[in-house]
């Protein structure tokens, strides 16, 4: 345990907290990310191993719930003995079986973080954080709160510190008890720095100290650096730094220590009596480290092989479609997955596609009347164009429950004895009989339905915001293009051709967010469904298209629409612009949606205590609805609990297996994109959004309470951007248990149907995407197209797999299936009509 | 039909004891039970209430059981009905049967499902009780149930720091209230000379006869219940409790804290109206009391930016309000606004999760950058300072740490001389021989008898503030603590003619409690060799069974009413005579006291972040 002493660097310490703290933004904004981030950079095995030594992190399954599932089959015992044989060889296998399943470890954790600052407690018999943290916090959320005050916090443009200044100038009363403190925030000369020799004294031990510090509320911390990035993710903008948040939190511990000592104490440094372990030491791999990897890799080949078994052995049966009856583009969130199974199955001469649902159009969005503009694209893009809603009808109703009125005393005397016995007679309706209200969060309210979008930019000067308003002729063009040739749609058109974009409903839930269309960064698709149907549809992107050989037959067009799925409802835009002959279609196309709706509805209440799966499909749908207004429903859906893989090809490739809603289907034809190109784009999104939802399940569920949010019913929003548990707790960022808790964690298995040279050269292409399988952080399996064997990504190399499961079982009626239980199905070949 | 009036205790009690049988995991079988109970009462309670409406509203006294009984001291319990108690007995069980069915689904798969619905009855309950009460004996029954059931529901997620820390927190205000409860109890025996009952108090002549030359005393009682009503009803300078409390899931905080248990304050001024009806210093009290809390809780719910601590502070605001309804006589509006206060604040908490989607969509169309509160009307200095002190809530959390608990813990250090064999070694005997001499007080000089009760009070009180300040050892605590329940019954002992049988209602639950609560941390000592006072060690985790048993043995050293003990503590103060209000104080804040530290024990050892880190634990400050 050494310690180097060398020069802080302030700046340097900033970039590295930053690194390592959660980087969720606030609630409205939530888009899933990998929880391990910071990590990234490592292999995957490694990553974890780290994060868990400085962190203390869990990042495996305990090795008691591992051995439950070896015991239950679902970890099979041919492929932990090929995993144990593979990494320890053949005369190690044995006794290393038994150290898996019969040896007893010490499984407690001890991580470095916290180590030097618990020598005040130690020493001192101090316990700063209750002295500081609720006092900090609830300066924090006054100061980001975005509406929950009625009197809000008085703002210095400055920022944080210079508000605290402002208002600490011109008072009578004080945050701080004594003076030392308040001389010091008022110090012109005070940095980090300064502030860290009188509390720490020791340049060595600098860094240490402000981890500890920040990582003791990680939740608050991390907030504060993505607002710092981000400023715009709040709608009413607040500046803070992280440096100024570290200043104040240095500034109210001297502050308590100067009060409970008078003035007279060390700094930290004289306390320290033996070294702790160095923040970043690294630590030697145990045995139990090695045995839990084992287990882990075993876990997840029990499953992949059975999906690559599974995929291998399917045949579809190829009966020509005289004349298609719809074509329907859906996105490749795994919920979508069970969803066009059905249509599929209600409909033979119906096809579906999969590409990630913001459908290729990023812009942002401001709805009639909306004061600000909305982003509805993937998180990474930063779109150029603004789309706008003009004719809007329904506009937010008003609830007086929510009126901050009722917080003061005259009219808080008047309404709570009238609107009081109001809200007795409110709950015990919603008791009884739940409704929609203006409190739910719906995808519906995203966007009026009748409303009109300007989409069509006619003038390169009609800009608003710094936005471009609509896209030109050209730009739509290009957008089309590069959606139907990277799902492989460019010849045989249907009459119609649906573009469903997808949201979710949910009362009483402040990660709703998170529900919704992780593609359009959490918020409901419909808007781009609509976009792209306009584009596509539109005379001129046409003419252009048919010169690059995408012939669209004048008949056939394109609907927007968007799926609830939390509800399993459908509403279709822009209906009054079909032809006649497809109007016929589309009423009975719309027959097929709903029974697919009714069947899909069935098979996810599976998953439901308050739903009996073995009632009629229509039945269950109706509870469904119910259950999506239920205010006392924590789970209205499960969104993307269970997910595992990724399938990136033609829609044959995976047809006749049954994959239980837990993959992410995108479509994509190897044989007209040779060379990968469309490929590169696909992997560049699907990559991210696929293993950033996978990793946020994987990482909550393992530790549901230091990397997901515990228990939801406890939660307490505060300031409208995150949850805290009661009044003085640290924002939790992460997913609440009623989120994770039917969630296998496994990684992503990404399947890719093409050539295995022509993927390795892709993926080479961006080093970002490139790192995710480099270091194992999603598995990576190339099917050939033609041959159907496959190929496993390892050492940056792909080595030939066989597979060892056998051919999984033949299931003919999938009904009876769904309502035999509620836990994950193994994978299952469908009986093909 | 009086004698329907217990089915409102029995029925409660009965649906929890049945739901403590019942398997963890049938989740069915727990909510019927608890829905099945609530509405019954309710059906039960509305069909009685109609009846009782019909028949023009007689006040209603039940004298049920009497526990004990000798030539000049009858305990008994005893219940009261009037619109009081049916206005509460009707809010709450509408309420926690609308909430029962709420939590039915909410707390689906929630590891504790059981012991959620196990805490609620058991609350319940303890609400039927204190507003069916007919005398302070029987309501303080119920209060002490409240109190306890309180502490299990914000402790709800007992493995996590922050409500553990809370639930105490809780607890320790509400031990306050419980001393002003006490006194009151002890008081009023020597104004009546008998357990007064409720139906008594309103008989005008009889309340005036009595106080007439007693003003004082009166108005002792009076404002012995303010504090009792005040702490409970997180009134200045309680407050802070309040917000605090809301660390269970939010059914539970909405029910509890958003309604039933913070409005029983209430219920005690409008119960015991009739007594300081016209004692008009207490009622202009009362309403100072009401009024500054209606505005300075205000003002701090105006700059609360999460909002359950929002709705928490506007319902203290409202609570003042009712303060002064009552103090002002309007019974029937305090009513009606409970009520309505109850509804309101239950409904808002249950919905708060919407407020995210609700209100940032209504900013998302609304928002306008300078909108101005009423505050900015206010210069400059005045808006910064009160802004300072709302955020800081008045310093009204720090403040009862640096008046109250800091000092006593300081007294409690001070106190600690003699290293704890010592204390044995020079107690014990000391303690034989005062009990010797309690069987020949013709031995002693009869000036210094009169000091003794009140120097072996003392001694009491030295214990169990040793035991409140004691940092590390477990069992020295709890042998602190029991020591010192022997040395207020001696105190006692010499105070009166104290029968011995008296004395043995006194100590059985002590002794019984005593000899369990040593086995249980004997063995958990043995089991897990670290164990101190210094942190928490979250062994419920592994020891559940041990946790339930040590929990009892708690609550039985606590005096709670599960042992005779109850009984005797009662006993015990009608043996303090009037003019001894220094040994009434120092008894009460021994009981007062040693219950903080016993929870103190309980909360440290099974309470609180596992100090095992082979699962999953919170982070400290979550």
């Amino acid at each position: 345990m050494e310690r180097t002493t060398s020069v802080f660097d302030e700046r340097e310490l900033l970039r590295e907290l930053k690194h390592y703290l959660p980087a969720q933004a606030p609630l409205k904004d939530f888009i899933h990310h990998n929880s391990l981030h910071a990590f990234q950079e490592k292999p995957f095995f490694e990553a974890l191993k780290s994060a868990s030594d400085i962190f203390g992190y869990k990042t495996f399954l305990s090795l008691g719930e591992f051995r439950s599932l070896h015991q239950k089959g679902r970890i099979n015992d041919h492929i932990l003995n090929r995993i144990l044989e593979d990494s320890v060889g053949k005369n190690l296998t044995e006794s290393w079986k038994h150290k898996l399943t019969q040896e007893s470890y010490d499984e407690n954790i001890q991580p470095n973080i916290g180590l030097l600052r618990a020598f005040w407690k130690k020493k001192l018999g101090i316990d700063l954080e209750s002295f500081v943290q609720p006092l900090l916090f609830r300066i924090l959320c006054s100061y980001l709160d975005q509406g929950i005050a009625i009197w809000e916090f008085p703002l210095h443009k400055d920022g944080f510190l210079a508000t605290i200044r402002q208002i600490e100038e011109n008072s009578s009363s004080s945050f701080f008890k004594g003076k030392k403190a308040k001389e010091l925030l008022f110090n012109e000369n005070t940095s980090i720095t300064l502030l860290l020799k009188l509390i720490v004294g020791e340049e060595s031990y600098f860094e240490q100290y402000i981890f500890d510090q920040q990582f003791s509320h990680q939740g608050w911390s991390g907030m504060v650096s993505v607002v710092e990035d981000m400023p715009e993710t709040l709608l009413v903008t607040k500046k803070i730094s992280l440096r100024e948040i570290i200043i104040f939190e240095l500034l109210l511990e001297i502050d308590t220590l100067d009060d409970r000592f008078k003035g007279k104490w060390k700094p930290l440094c004289e306390l320290v009596d033996n070294v702790p372990e160095a923040l970043f030491n690294k630590r030697a791999q145990s045995e139990l480290d090695t045995v839990l990897m084992l287990w882990q890799q075993a876990f997840e080949w029990s499953f992949y092989d059975q999906v690559l078994t599974g995929i291998q052995s399917e045949k579809v049966v190829n009966h020509t479609i005289e004349q298609k009856s719809f074509q329907a583009a859906f996105c490749i969130d795994d919920r979508e997955c069970s969803l066009r199974r059905y249509i599929e199955s209600f409909d033979l001469n119906a096809e579906t596609y999969g590409t990630p649902g913001f459908f290729g159009v990023e812009f942002y969005f401001q709805p009639e009347g909306g004061k600000f503009t909305t982003k509805v694209c993937p998180g990474p893009i930063t779109p150029k164009y603004l789309i706008k809603e003009s004719g809007a009808g329904n506009r937010p109703k008003k609830d007086i429950h929510f009126s901050k009125h009722s917080h003061n005393f005259i009219f808080g005397w008047f309404l709570t004895q009238t609107i009081g016995f109001w809200s007795a007679f409110k709950l015990l309706i919603n008791i009884f009989k739940p409704t929609m209200s203006p409190a739910t969060a719906s995808s519906l309210k995203h966007m009026d339905k009748n409303a009109s979008l300007v989409i069509e930019n006619k003038d390169l000067n009609h800009k608003e915001h710094n936005l471009q308003v609509g896209f030109t002729i050209e730009e739509m063009a290009v957008r089309v293009e590069n959606v139907l040739k990277s799902i492989g749609l460019i010849g045989d058109f249907a009459p119609i051709i649906y573009i469903v974009g997808h949201g979710a409903s949910s009362t009483n839930n402040p990660h709703y967010a998170a529900y919704d269309c992780g593609a359009c960064s959490g918020r409901a698709g419909s808007v781009n469904a609509r976009v792209f149907s306009f584009m596509a549809n539109h005379k001129a992107v046409r003419e252009i298209l048919a010169g690059k050989e995408i012939h669209i037959p004048a008949k056939t067009q394109f609907v927007g629409a968007i799926s609830d799925t939390t509800r399993d409802e459908i509403v279709f835009f822009d209906t009054e612009n079909l032809i006649a002959e497809n109007v016929v279609l589309h009423k009975k196309n719309s027959l097929v949606f709903e029974k697919a709706l009714d069947y899909n509805a069935k098979e996810r209440s599976r998953r439901f205590d308050s739903i009996d799966s073995k009632q009629s499909a229509q039945k269950i749908h109706q509870k469904i609805l119910t259950r999506s207004v239920s205010l006392f429903e924590p789970r209205p859906e499960l969104n993307h609990a269970t997910n595992a893989m990724c399938i990136v090809g033609r829609r044959e490739l995976s047809k006749g297996v049954f994959l239980d809603r837990r993959s992410f289907l995108n479509s994509y034809d190897y044989s007209i994109d040779p060379e990968g190109n469309y490929l590169l784009n696909i992997l560049n999104a699907a990559t991210p959004v696929c293993g950033g939802i996978n990793l946020e399940y994987y990482f909550s569920r393992v530790d549901n309470q230091k990397l997901g949010a515990g228990t939801k019913l406890p939660h307490n929003v505060m300031g409208l951007f995150g949850v805290a548990n009661g009044i003085d707790g640290d924002l939790r960022p992460g997913l609440p248990s009623q989120m994770i808790e039917v969630h296998d964690p496994v990684r992503l298995l990404m399947i890719v149907e093409h050539l295995p040279e022509v993927v390795l050269n892709t993926i080479k292409r961006n080093p970002a995407t490139y790192e995710w399988y480099r270091n194992d952080w999603i598995t990576l399996v190339v099917v050939h197209p033609e041959t159907k064997e496959m190929y496993l990504f390892k050492n940056e190399n792909f080595k030939p797999y066989s597979t060892v499961s056998q051919k999984p079982e033949m299931v003919s009626n999938i009904e009876k299936l769904v309502e035999s239980h509620e836990e994950n199905f193994p994978i299952f070949l469908i009986e093909q009509h | 039909m009086n004698w329907s009036l217990q089915f409102f205790i029995w029925i409660p009690l009965l649906g929890f004891l049945m739901s403590l049988l019942l398997k963890r995991t049938n989740e069915k079988a727990l909510s019927y039970v608890a829905i099945g109970t609530v509405g019954l009462q309710l059906f039960l309670g509305i069909t009685f209430v109609s009846i009782w409406l019909i028949k023009g509203q007689p006040g209603i006294n039940l004298k049920d059981i009497v526990l004990y009984r000798n030539e000049d001291y009858e305990f008994l319990i005893d219940f009261y009905f009037d619109k009081i108690t049916a206005t509460y007995l009707i809010v709450g069980a509408v309420l926690s049967f609308m909430v029962i069915l709420y939590s039915r689904y909410y707390l689906h798969r929630e590891e504790g499902y059981k012991r959620f619905f196990n805490t609620i009855l058991f609350f319940y309950a303890g609400f039927n009780i204190t507003i069916c009460s007919g005398n302070f004996e029987t309501l303080f029954i119920g209060w002490e149930i409240l109190g306890i059931s309180s502490f299990l529901l914000i402790a709800f997620y007992r493995n996590r720091f922050l409500p553990v820390k809370n639930a105490i927190k809780v607890f320790s205000v509400y031990r306050l209230g419980d001393i002003g409860l006490l006194l009151t109890m002890w008081m009023s025996h020597h104004l009546w000379h008998e357990n007064i009952t409720f139906l008594k108090l309103n008989n005008y002549t009889l309340v005036h006869e009595h106080l007439a030359g007693h003003s004082y005393v009166g108005v002792f009682i009076s404002i012995m219940i303010l504090v009792a009503a005040a702490a409970k009803s997180a009134q200045l300078p309680f407050s802070s409790w309040l917000p605090r409390a809301m660390e269970g899931p939010t059914p539970s905080s909405a029910i509890f804290y958003g309604s039933l248990s913070v409005h029983i304050g209430a219920f005690l001024l409008l119960r015991t109206f009739p007594f300081w009806e016209n004692q008009t210093i207490v009622r202009v009290i009362i309403v100072l009391l009401g009024l500054s809390t209606m505005i300075i809780a205000t003002g701090i719910a105006r700059v609360q930016s999460s909002v359950k601590s929002q709705i928490a502070y506007s319902s203290i605001g409202q609570i003042g309000i009712i303060f002064i309804e009552i103090a002002l006589g309007f019974e029937n509006l305090a009513l009606f606004h409970f009520a309505g206060n109850a509804f309101l604040r239950t409904y808002q908490l249950l919905v708060s999760p919407s407020v995210v989607s609700y209100l940032i969509r209504e900013q998302f169309y609304n928002y306008s950058p300078h909108e101005k509160s009423i505050e900015s009307g206010f210069p400059l200095k005045l808006q910064n300072t009160l802004y300072i002190l709302c955020i800081k809530e008045w310093n009204l959390d720090e403040y009862l740490y640096r008046l109250i608990w800091n000092p006593l813990k300081r007294a409690g250090r001070r106190l600690t001389i003699l290293p704890p064999k010592a204390i044995y070694i020079f107690f014990v005997p000391c303690y034989l021989i005062g009990l010797y001499g309690l069987y020949h007080k013709e031995l002693l000089n009869p000036t210094i008898l009169v000091y003794l009760p009140v120097f072996f009070a003392f001694i009491a009180l030295a214990m169990v503030l040793q035991s409140f300040a004691e940092k590390r050892n477990i069992m020295h605590t709890w042998l602190l603590i029991l020591m010192s329940h022997f040395w207020t019954a001696l105190a006692i002992g010499y105070n009166d003619i104290f029968s011995v049988t008296q004395i043995y209602i006194y100590l059985s639950g002590i002794i019984g409690s005593g000899v369990i609560g040593i086995l249980i941390i004997r063995r958990m000592s043995q089991l897990e060799p670290n164990i101190d006072l210094s942190m928490f060690h979250g062994h419920v985790y592994e020891y559940p069974v041990k946790a339930f048993v040590f929990l009892i043995a708690c609550l039985g050293l606590t005096g709670f009413p599960i042992t005779p003990t109850f009984i005797g503590e009662d006993l015990l103060f009608s043996h303090m005579h009037q003019n001894q209000i220094v040994l009434a104080i120092i008894v009460s804040l021994c009981f007062v006291i040693d219950g903080l530290s016993i929870i103190r024990v309980f909360a440290r050892v099974f309470f609180g972040p596992h100090i095992k880190t082979y699962h999953e634990v919170a982070y400290r400050s979550s």
